[in-house]
């Protein structure tokens, strides 16, 4: 903001759908998105301006170290409803989601889970926060969240056996990875798109990959 | 017409509209929630909202009757735990303690009201729910933590209330009760509980429409799983937290839906306050 005397940036939070219906509309020079756009957003403009890796996290005391992408869905899913089944104790799995809307559960959807639909019997939490905080308490849980949001308190699991890292990332190894998006009605204004240079510069890059995520740009 | 009438009038006419704009706050938003939800409901049929198990509004199925039987277990849970314990709690205050005890009790009962619910729900969250996990099993978000934590939620409304009815019954009851020979606990069941039935049961819906209409705290520990709960360990949706939980992301078709619930929460919210009126009143004495 120093650098840039009289500009303001306002930000308001209320997820994807309502980033992408905020620049449809005018409301929002930019619009942020989790998800990729759907079919009828499509006539907006998108700029991916970092992405970020989904992990699917469990206890830390959960023996269970590693699941394969049939395994995961199949806990989603409901079909899986014991650790024993993959390679853990004899207990009920507690299936942790996001709420219905929300951006990492869309992309949770369209990477996992396809065509099947989420366990109706799953504890739904409406972020990111919420869902880690369970599975940091209840030892039978999983759950997904973002990358850059895993700490000590959960176990983030291997997929496919690569474990999930910001190299292995950009390695494109660990393949649970969306697009965070910048989107606008048409070409951005003026000010916005000065913004939208910051973030993809170098600088801007730099506190996105401070922030845990990944930069769409490597030197 | 004097100075004085012309100003009684003008008194008059001013609380007429402060009145009415109150009731004109209800009337706006009956209609606006009932333009926004009846259009999707008349839609896709009625039915397919009240009797169908499937809630995907990606996939345009909106299916109400999980959280309508969340919301009724839960307010009915709340009502087994906060009833019993509001009710005990008001005889105590006003028939066997003392006055000073009262005048000690009860404002501090009155503060549990001020509580802001959000501080109910991370009560929840840090205490029961890992206390329900530990020693019943299950995830511990569960049907029964709800229950508990709204069934606290409602205690300060069933006993100020009763404590106010019981209290307005004329000291002549009791001590004609007393001087016939009844006990203390006699006097109250057979002659301060009729006596006041009618107060009584006005704090029993009273509680029970905060805890049909109660979000936050159950949105914290209730696991919004949107599936009828096969125990009370099992994690509950409610209408309310529905609509909360999915209103910030919601848009075009799936708002509508969202809006649908809040047509039927205020369609069982009617229903239950008129079975609750017609009760009282029939047995007033």
């Amino acid at each position: 903001m120093e650098e840039h005397p009289g500009f303001a940036v306002n930000v308001q939070g209320g997820g994807s759908s309502a980033g992408i219906q905020a620049a449809k509309s005018g409301a929002a020079d930019i619009g942020m998105s989790s998800r990729e756009l759907k079919d009828d957003e499509k006539d907006l403009l998108e700029i991916v301006v970092a992405r970020d890796g989904l992990a699917i996290i469990v206890h830390p005391e959960n023996p269970v170290g590693g699941l394969s992408l049939v395994q995961v869905q199949n806990i989603f899913a409901g079909n899986i409803r014991s650790w024993k089944f993959v390679g853990g104790p004899d207990r009920e799995i507690h299936v942790v989601t996001r709420e219905e809307g929300s951006g990492t559960r869309g992309a949770f959807q369209e990477m996992v889970m396809g065509k099947s639909r989420l366990f109706p019997r799953a504890i739904v939490q409406d972020s990111n926060g919420t869902v880690r905080e369970i599975v940091a308490n209840d030892p039978a849980s999983i759950g997904y969240i973002s990358l850059g949001l895993v700490n000590k308190r959960v176990k983030a699991v291997c997929l496919e056996g690569v474990e999930p890292s910001f190299e292995h990332i950009v390695e494109k190894k660990y393949t649970l990875v969306r697009p965070f998006l910048f989107v606008t009605n048409g070409p951005p204004k003026p000010a916005a798109r000065e913004f939208i240079n910051f973030v993809l510069s170098r600088e801007g890059q730099e506190l996105i990959r401070r922030e845990g995520l990944i930069p769409v740009f490597r030197d | 017409m004097t100075r004085l009438e012309k100003r009684e009038s003008l008194i008059r006419i001013a609380l007429l509209v402060v009145a009415f704009s109150a009731i004109s706050v209800l009337l706006v938003i009956t209609v606006f929630i009932f333009e926004e939800g009846i259009p999707i409901m008349v839609k896709y049929g009625f039915k397919r909202f009240l009797f169908n198990l499937d809630w995907y509004p990606s996939e345009k199925s909106y299916g109400l009757l999980p959280m309508v039987i969340g919301s009724i277990m839960v307010t009915f849970g709340a009502l087994a735990i906060g009833v019993p314990f509001g009710l005990a709690c008001a005889v105590f205050l006003t028939e066997f303690s003392s006055k000073r005890l009262r005048r000690i009790i009860k404002p501090m009962i009155e503060l549990l009201a001020g509580i802001p619910s959000v501080v109910y729900g991370f009560m929840g969250v840090v205490i029961l729910v890992p206390f329900i996990r530990e020693t019943l099993g299950g995830p511990g978000l569960s049907v029964l933590a709800s229950s508990i934590i709204l069934g606290i939620m409602i205690l300060p409304t069933i006993i100020s209330i009763s404590v106010d009815s019981l209290e307005a019954v004329p000291s002549a009851y009791r001590e004609g009760s007393i001087a016939l020979g009844a006990t203390r606990w006699q006097t109250t069941r057979m002659v301060m509980f009729p006596a006041a039935r009618s107060g009584i049961i006005a704090s029993i819906i009273l509680g029970m429409g905060r805890a049909i209409g109660e979000t936050m705290a159950v949105i914290m520990i209730a696991g919004n799983a949107i599936a009828i709960p096969r125990s009370l360990l099992d994690p509950v949706r409610t209408l309310t937290s529905n609509i909360a939980l999915e209103m910030a992301y919601a848009s075009g078709e799936h708002r509508q839906a969202l809006f649908a619930t809040g047509v039927i929460l205020f369609v069982i919210i009617m229903i239950l306050n008129t079975i609750a009126n017609i009760t009282s009143k029939r047995r007033k004495i």
